[in-house]
């Protein structure tokens, strides 16, 4: 166990703060706000201009890490170098893609004296867009009705299931709501070009979107949930501004899927509110949403709590937080210099 | 007629509701009326406050204020 006043090293991907953001900033601000002790942040970056990597007053030093394709030997071979120079207590992964080898190490970075808080396997592959309806079914939560298909025959099959509108999903990233069989073609062929198959297809759910951010502590507790509303979006549907709501029924739904699912670390439920009042679950993100410091604002300080139950120290669960807390995110040309560029693309290290 | 009770209204006629994140601006009447509400007054007596404070005819005032209870329902602001 870590003792407070020792400096804690905590290892973060998920520094592209771009108009699609990562969570990584987010995150590594609820941590430095919220230990209450001094903190290193080590950032795992991806690509060289992610622009954590340059923002030195939040991430101490940056490594970058191979590509989830390369493999989880060539990750762990990457977090062992980068553990025997920084010597990491903790790894906290941002990304859907890099989870499952996250996941997969998880047990070899303990041995390693490296914690993580991350759901496990089953957890993951379980909230899956392409098992949601089964597992809605299985958890007696709502869930809209979809079909994955792999030919765009089968898009004639949905819209007779369904009818219109339609959602066409890709399996990681991109929705688009398609009003006729040709939008629905197009979607098809446009996302999975880009995705890959198989393309989900879901029944088009009417209503106001809302977002949770959810804490788990593995064994059925919700350590904390802080509903959000987005109060404007970019043209990817990303909020760029949202505000936090009071509604017992989304903080009850939050508790069920923790209880239901045993959902150990952070992640994001991404409902809709039906006019009826129905709570649909369209989405389960694995982890933080990049919104995640609105929790700290409102009083769930979730990046911290989630650090403190991976280091094993006592984490009480919240019950209090703010409603008509807003977020409003900015852009912001950060200037750097060419060797520092130079530095993160050819050593690998800033 | 009751307001949610969780509905949040400031001096300035700006109004919040927590449960759905939406937010209203009343002008300085309607403000004073939501101020009356809260504070458990009944209609009855909001509207004679009104009929005493400002020059308004009974049957127009009856009017604006049906218009008035019929946004708030509109927006989701009483209790249903």
């Amino acid at each position: 166990m870590n003792t407070p006043d020792k400096l804690l090293t905590i290892a973060v991907t998920g520094l592209n703060a771009i108009d699609s953001p990562g969570p990584g900033i987010a995150v590594i601000r609820g941590l430095r706000e919220g230990l209450n002790r001094p903190v290193r942040i080590i950032g795992l970056s991806y690509e060289i201009l992610e622009p954590g990597i340059y923002m030195h007053e939040v991430v101490d030093k940056t490594y970058q890490i191979p590509y989830p394709a390369a493999g989880t030997t060539a990750l762990l071979n990457r977090l062992q170098y980068i553990h025997g120079q920084e010597n990491l207590q903790l790894i906290i992964p941002n990304f859907d893609a890099e989870l499952p080898q996250f996941i997969r190490l998880a047990p070899t970075l303990k041995a390693m004296g490296i914690a993580s808080f991350l759901p496990t396997a089953a957890q993951f592959a379980a909230r899956d867009k392409i098992n949601l309806f089964q597992f809605g079914q299985q958890h007696q939560l709502l869930v809209p009705r979809d079909k994955s298909i792999h030919s765009v025959a089968e898009l004639q099959s949905c819209e007779e299931s369904f009818g219109y509108p339609l959602v066409v999903k890709g399996k990681f990233y991109d929705a688009v709501v398609t009003y006729t069989l040709e939008q629905a073609q197009k979607a098809f062929y446009k996302i999975s070009a880009k995705w890959g198959l198989p393309i989900i297809v879901q029944e088009f759910i009417t209503g106001t979107e809302i977002n949770i951010a959810v804490l788990g502590d593995g064994n059925g507790k919700m350590i904390s949930a802080i509903p959000m509303r987005k109060l404007y979006i970019t043209d990817k549907g990303k909020a760029w501004s949202g505000i936090t709501l009071q509604d017992d029924t989304l903080i009850q739904l939050a508790r069920d899927f923790i209880a239901a699912t045993q959902w150990k670390g952070g992640c994001e439920l991404e409902i809709m509110r039906t006019e009826k009042n129905e709570l649909y679950i369209m989405e389960i993100n694995p982890r933080f949403p990049a919104w995640i410091y609105l929790t700290a604002a409102a009083g769930q300080n979730q990046p911290a709590a989630l650090a403190r139950m991976a280091l094993g120290e006592d984490q009480p669960v919240y019950d209090d937080y703010e409603a008509g807390k807003i977020f409003v995110r900015y852009a912001w040309d950060h200037i750097t210099d060419i060797n520092e560029f130079h530095q993160i693309s050819g050593k690998g290290e800033l | 007629m009751y307001l949610r009770k969780n509905i949040a209204t400031s001096e300035a006629g700006f109004i919040f509701n927590p449960a759905t994140g939406d937010s209203f601006s009343a002008n300085p009447i309607a403000a004073e009326i939501l101020h009356l509400l809260k504070q458990g007054n009944t209609v009855a007596q909001i509207k004679e406050s009104l009929l005493a404070t400002y020059e308004v005819e009974p049957l127009r005032l009856d009017r604006d204020w049906d218009d008035f209870f019929n946004q708030l329902k509109e927006a989701n602001l009483l209790e249903s």
